[in-house]
């Protein structure tokens, strides 16, 4: 076929234990958006990584253009006109913008010549970037441009786009779909990575889905109902999490204008931020990502204490208490970086247990730990949550992203706590094991419990929340229940329209 | 090409086979090293490890010598250990065994010359006050300031060497010694003297109190609360934090505990084996105590056989300057390359090695 | 004591004598830290310079040989670190420290039969026009060429951070080691060069030591001096010119409290001796307790290991 851009073939990849793409082919056409559907670990990122050069292939080929493509790094891939937006950032936070763009390119311009051609492409683009801004004191959204500019300043004849929506409010998404349709308009191939099945359905013209490595089906994405889609990316089925059935008890949890300034050169400071939690409810906070959500856990955890008479845990201020006797009030978080914050990645899951049960659970006596009991517990733990591990004794770090969320999620569960507050809970989750925590998050509701769950997933939190409220720039929006709630609305709240009457007008 | 390739978790079998293996490799290349500077490398590596214990001639006199210089080796890679685990990087623990020498010997000489049962003991105090008020310096300012640990506590080396060499020739110095620098001898003077407790071991007071050390340091980083949070706050800050150990508390802890045990060691070696303070009784164990530490894989019974293994290299260095007239630079370049070798060997730990094609990368 | 007999042009010149060798080890060490890398090792790099700069430059006469044989042997030690914390993995703190232990031994090993010896010393250099200005002439433009190439180093590195690509890499690679590996930058190779560099500017300094500034061989001479090195980069935050200052300031330290001893101020030498380490204790906390404007700019992936996965 003369239209196609790029051809793989049998592409294999293997790492040891696991083949991370086994025999790989489909084609992008000239000018397409082509969708890589897949659920984590499907081997979306690995099958990425080989087109851009980062990773080379056991077996298989790849053919651009009619020849032959093998690119050995990075640069090469560059050279031959692919660029690719990363999922998580390639970005320098300490650079500026122009020198952060000059990193990802081959051959950047003067400094100056840069400067005016990043002006150039973000006004025709509709993407506004300061040249000179240290990359640090960006918006997610604003990051994501960074890159992006990064890439058209090329002129890719195939563009990647790892993930690109999941930092973006509903509006910037729009915004974004806009300047990648203007691109498709003028010749440029787009291959678009997600597990969002709606935006696919809207943007692209073929997706190709993975499975476990393989390739399970190439499909025309407005053609296909996205019930469809999921069951091939999925395979099977899985028990959506039951429905609710909610009376709010009394208030457990109360914060009061809580405002703290940010924790680093590069934080986001709270503003202002009150609610207030009851018991039985589920509250969810969204937001873009690097709005105030990991400055709220460290200060709803007690690693950063706040001032007196910010935060009320059922009538008594525990403002100035640490993680530990927060703990033993009933107040338990849950980070959401699984690995060297919510877990020690070379300790085991015994020891790991101990982390922050060690009190609630009686694991310490009189300063000594019984590791028999913390043993038991985690096992308790394990057998609960269906942890996938060869026992108590693995180090956290062995576990997959998946089996160790389940584990430190809960670990904080199985302690029976009044109060729980959880950030991201199913990152990077396989569906099965997501609807597992979500579904023992509403199952601790059911017991009484109130809950506060902070998530960039906006579906995550229609599914399980009762009230929903936005994080914008470290404040908080008004609280909604969540029955009457429109995506737009959402929306506005997530860009930070906090006059809730515009709102209303908007509906 | 070789490849690394990270271990799901830490191989128990390399975690012990790994001194072993750096100390192999440190006799073959320190034995081309001897080779280098004209002495046979099997009868060097024969002297340092062998003779010191089994020779028929110096054997009787060295073998008492293994637990004189392991002690405050011992004593003082333990407390540094538990600092190390927490990722704290004490590296003055040789002043701080200067000053609590200075502090312990100032205490007892004040009293000279009444005798009494309690002054040892009180200058043991003294000697550990001393040693942790040496330590607090860098602890409270990396608490207070976020000043770094490890520039602050070597400075400090310094400052105790001055310090040492000022006391040596006025405040302490001995009214009856002829203005010679240096103390009265406290291992002459019946409340102070730290001698053997049972005769020909080398068996003294430092080296029991290293010993028990060594069974506490076991006992807190596997059983207790606070030697968890120690670990915790070294494999994983912001873990530590989370779980709510206080970063502040570790690092007063971890740092007065080791100037604490590096105070003691000095004060034991200023009342027995060195018997005065004088301008050269810093010995660089402070030092070697680091690579004690690492050797010993900052595990309290690795310490030990670390301890004495390093205690070997000095007494059979000695052994060997004597015999073989080689430099006594060797024997520290030796213990440097030990260390050097344990640090390349550790990644067989954590990593497994592949031969294999090369990954781009 | 005698304060008169301290002549404020010798002093000047005198500070730069003194500063030079710290110059030297604490800007290459800036350039490793701004790639991202820790390297405690200085001292022992330094001391090794010194004592291979002196013999070389003892058996062939050649000072300057001896300099540039005493930048290999820095460059080649900081390779054995290079070999351990990039490719082997091995903590930065623990392997440093291993150098340091490692330059020690070794420099008191090979230096044992050239210690009392005297050396030749580099000339000062005579520039027309400059040298003869009356005071400045003396004070600045009359000293020996490694004062200039150690100023040449600084202006070059600042030229080469702040305007070139290579020195853009440097730096992306020191901030965050993931992203420019993601965008395909060999960050090992770049660690590896950057430790190199720095290892070659520590030997030259201890070099100067042991060539120009004792000018000896005597055992265990820096003295600390890698250490306040180390200092320097911190109280610099990680910029050219302001290690610079900083090596200038602290040579000031060091020439006036000598200037002290000299002029016969009797109490307590050992009080003077010390001030230098105190001064640089007082300056790190002052520096650290000024967080706003000092630390925030250290290297983001300053002492991480770097091992790429998948």
């Amino acid at each position: 076929m003369p239209d196609d851009l790029l051809r793989l073939d049998g592409l294999t990849k293997a790492y040891p234990g696991v083949v991370a793409n086994d025999d790989v082919s489909f084609d992008i056409r000239e000018g397409e958006i082509h969708a890589l559907l897949g659920e984590n670990g499907a081997g979306k990122s690995t099958l990425v990584k080989m087109i851009y050069g980062l990773v080379k292939p056991d077996k298989g080929s790849m053919t651009l253009r009619g020849k032959p493509y093998t690119p050995s790094e990075p640069s090469a891939a560059r050279q031959a006109g692919v660029a690719m937006v990363f999922q998580h950032f390639s970005l320098f936070d300490a650079l500026d913008v122009a020198e952060n763009v000059a990193l990802g390119m081959e051959n950047p311009p003067k400094p100056r010549d840069l400067a005016r051609q990043i002006r150039e492409v973000s006004e025709t683009y509709g993407l506004p970037l300061d040249p000179s801004r240290t990359v640090g004191t960006l918006s997610a959204g604003e990051r994501q441009r960074v890159e992006i500019i990064r890439c058209l300043l090329q002129d890719p004849k195939l563009l990647i786009m790892d993930e690109p929506t999941s930092v973006l409010t509903p509006q910037e998404v729009e915004i974004l779909f806009e300047t990648l349709r203007k691109l498709k308009s003028e010749g440029t191939a787009i291959l678009y990575i997600s597990h969002k099945l709606e935006e696919i359905r809207a943007l692209c013209d073929h997706a190709t889905i993975l499975r476990l490595g393989k390739k399970v089906a190439t499909c025309t994405p407005s053609e296909t109902t996205a019930r469809a889609m999921a069951e091939m990316m999925v395979g099977s089925s899985f028990a959506s999490p039951a429905a609710k059935a909610k009376t709010p008890g009394e208030g457990l949890l109360r914060v009061d204008n809580l405002t703290m300034p940010a924790p680093g050169a590069f934080g986001t400071p709270l503003r202002g931020i009150s609610f207030e939690l009851r018991a039985g409810e589920v509250l969810g906070f969204g937001g873009v990502a690097g709005n105030g959500q990991d400055e709220l856990l460290l200060a709803l955890s007690g690693e950063r204490t706040s001032q007196r008479g910010t935060i009320w845990v059922k009538g008594a201020d525990v403002s100035r208490d640490g993680p530990v006797e927060r703990r033993a009030v009933g107040f338990l978080t849950a980070p959401e970086e699984r690995l060297g914050h919510a877990a020690a990645p070379n300790m085991s899951l015994t020891e790991n247990a101990v982390l922050t049960a060690g009190r609630r659970q009686r694991l310490v006596n009189k300063g000594f730990i019984n590791w028999g009991r913390a043993d038991g517990f985690a096992q308790d733990v394990i057998k609960r949550f269906d942890v996938r591990t060869p026992g108590t004794h693995v180090a956290a770090r062995a576990l997959s992203g998946g089996n160790l969320q389940k584990f430190v999620i809960g670990r904080e569960v199985a302690q029976n706590p009044d109060i729980l507050v959880v950030n991201q809970p199913t990152w990077g989750v396989d569906a099965a094991a997501a609807a597992a925590i979500r579904q023992a998050l509403l199952d601790l509701a059911a017991q009484g419990a109130a809950i506060l769950v902070v998530s960039q997933d906006l579906d995550e939190l229609m599914e399980i929340a009762d009230r929903f409220g936005a994080l914008n720039e470290g404040r908080l929006s008004a609280l909604r229940p969540v029955a009457d709630l429109s995506i737009d609305e959402i929306g506005l709240m997530m860009g930070g329209a906090h006059d809730m009457e515009v709102a209303h007008v908007a509906e | 090409m070789i490849r690394l390739e990270k271990r799901p978790q830490p191989s128990k079998a390399w975690t012990v086979l790994t001194p072993i293996l750096a100390v192999i490799l440190t006799m073959i290349f320190g034995g081309i090293m001897f080779g280098l500077i004209g002495t046979s490398p099997v009868e060097a590596i024969r002297t340092i490890f062998w003779d010191p214990l089994f020779h028929p001639q110096f054997a009787n006199f060295s073998r008492p010598q293994l637990l004189v210089k392991a002690g405050p080796l011992i004593l003082i890679a333990i407390g540094l250990s538990i600092g190390f685990r927490a990722g704290i990087w004490n590296i003055g623990a040789e002043g701080q065994y200067i000053i609590g020498a200075i502090c312990g010997a100032g205490a007892g000489l004040a009293l000279y010359p009444m005798e009494s049962a309690l002054i040892l003991p009180l200058m043991v105090v003294a000697g550990a006050l001393g040693g942790w008020a040496w330590a607090m310096i860098p602890a409270l300012l990396k608490v207070k300031f976020g000043t770094n640990e490890i520039l602050v506590s070597l400075m400090l080396v310094y400052v105790a060497e001055n310090l040492l060499a000022s006391v040596s020739s006025g405040l302490l110095r001995n009214p009856e010694g002829m203005g010679f620098p240096g103390s009265r001898n406290l291992s002459q003077w019946s409340s102070s003297q730290n001698l053997e407790l049972i005769p020909n071991t080398g068996m003294h007071l430092g080296v029991l109190t290293a010993f028990i050390a060594v069974i506490l340091a076991y006992v807190l980083l596997t059983r207790h609360i606070q030697g968890y949070n120690i670990r915790l706050t070294g494999e994983a800050p912001r873990a530590a934090k989370f779980s709510g150990v206080s970063p502040a508390r570790t690092i007063l802890f971890c740092l007065g505990l080791a100037g604490a045990l590096a105070g003691m060691a000095g004060l034991f070696e200023v009342t027995g084996p060195a018997g005065q303070i004088s301008i050269d009784f810093g010995s660089g164990y402070g030092f070697t105590a680091i690579i004690v530490a690492f050797l010993g894989r900052l595990h309290p019974v690795g310490i030990l056989l670390a301890g004495l293994l390093m205690a070997l290299t000095y007494i059979g260095g000695e052994l060997a300057q004597l015999m073989l007239g080689v430099p006594g630079a060797s024997i520290q370049l030796f213990q440097g390359m030990l260390l050097f070798f344990l640090l390349g060997v550790d990644v067989l730990t954590n990593y497994r090695v592949r031969f294999g094609a090369a990954e781009v990368a | 004591m005698d304060l008169s007999n301290i002549n404020p042009i010798l002093l000047v010149a005198s500070i730069m004598i003194s500063a030079t060798p710290i110059l030297l080890a604490a800007i290459g060490e800036m350039v490793v830290e701004k790639s991202g890398v820790l390297n405690l090792g200085v001292e022992g790099m330094m001391i090794t310079g010194a004592v291979i700069g002196f013999i070389i430059a003892i058996n062939t006469g050649s000072p300057l040989l001896g300099f540039a044989t005493a930048a290999i042997a820095g460059a080649v030690l900081s390779l054995a670190f290079g070999v351990l914390t990039q490719i082997f993995l091995s903590n930065q703190v623990a392997t440093g420290l291993g150098l340091t232990l490692v330059g020690l031994g070794l420099s008191s090993l090979l230096g044992k039969p050239y210690e009392g010896q005297k050396t030749v010393t580099l000339p000062k250099l005579d520039i027309p026009i400059l040298s003869d200005l009356p005071v400045v002439g003396r004070m600045l433009f009359s000293h020996d060429i490694m004062v200039y190439v150690s100023l040449g180093i600084v202006v070059a590195v600042w030229a080469f951070l702040k305007h070139t690509r290579a020195g853009l890499i440097l730096r992306a690679v020191g901030e965050s080691h993931e992203s420019a590996h993601a965008l395909g930058y060999k960050v090992i190779r770049v660690r590896m060069l950057a430790i190199m560099f720095g290892g070659a500017c520590a030997g030259l300094g201890g070099a100067y030591l042991s060539l120009v500034r004792v000018p000896q061989w005597t055992e265990g001479m820096t003295a600390g001096a890698g250490w306040i090195a180390l200092a320097i980069v911190v109280f610099a935050s990680w910029r050219a010119g302001r290690v610079l200052v900083g090596a200038y300031l602290f040579g000031g330290i060091t020439v006036l409290q000598l200037n002290l001893q000299a002029a016969g101020m009797t109490w307590g030498v050992q009080y003077l001796s010390m001030s230098p380490y105190l001064i640089t204790i007082l300056v790190l906390v002052l520096i650290s307790s000024n967080r706003s404007r000092g630390s925030h700019n250290a290297p983001a992936n300053l002492g991480q290991t770097f091992h790429a996965t998948r």
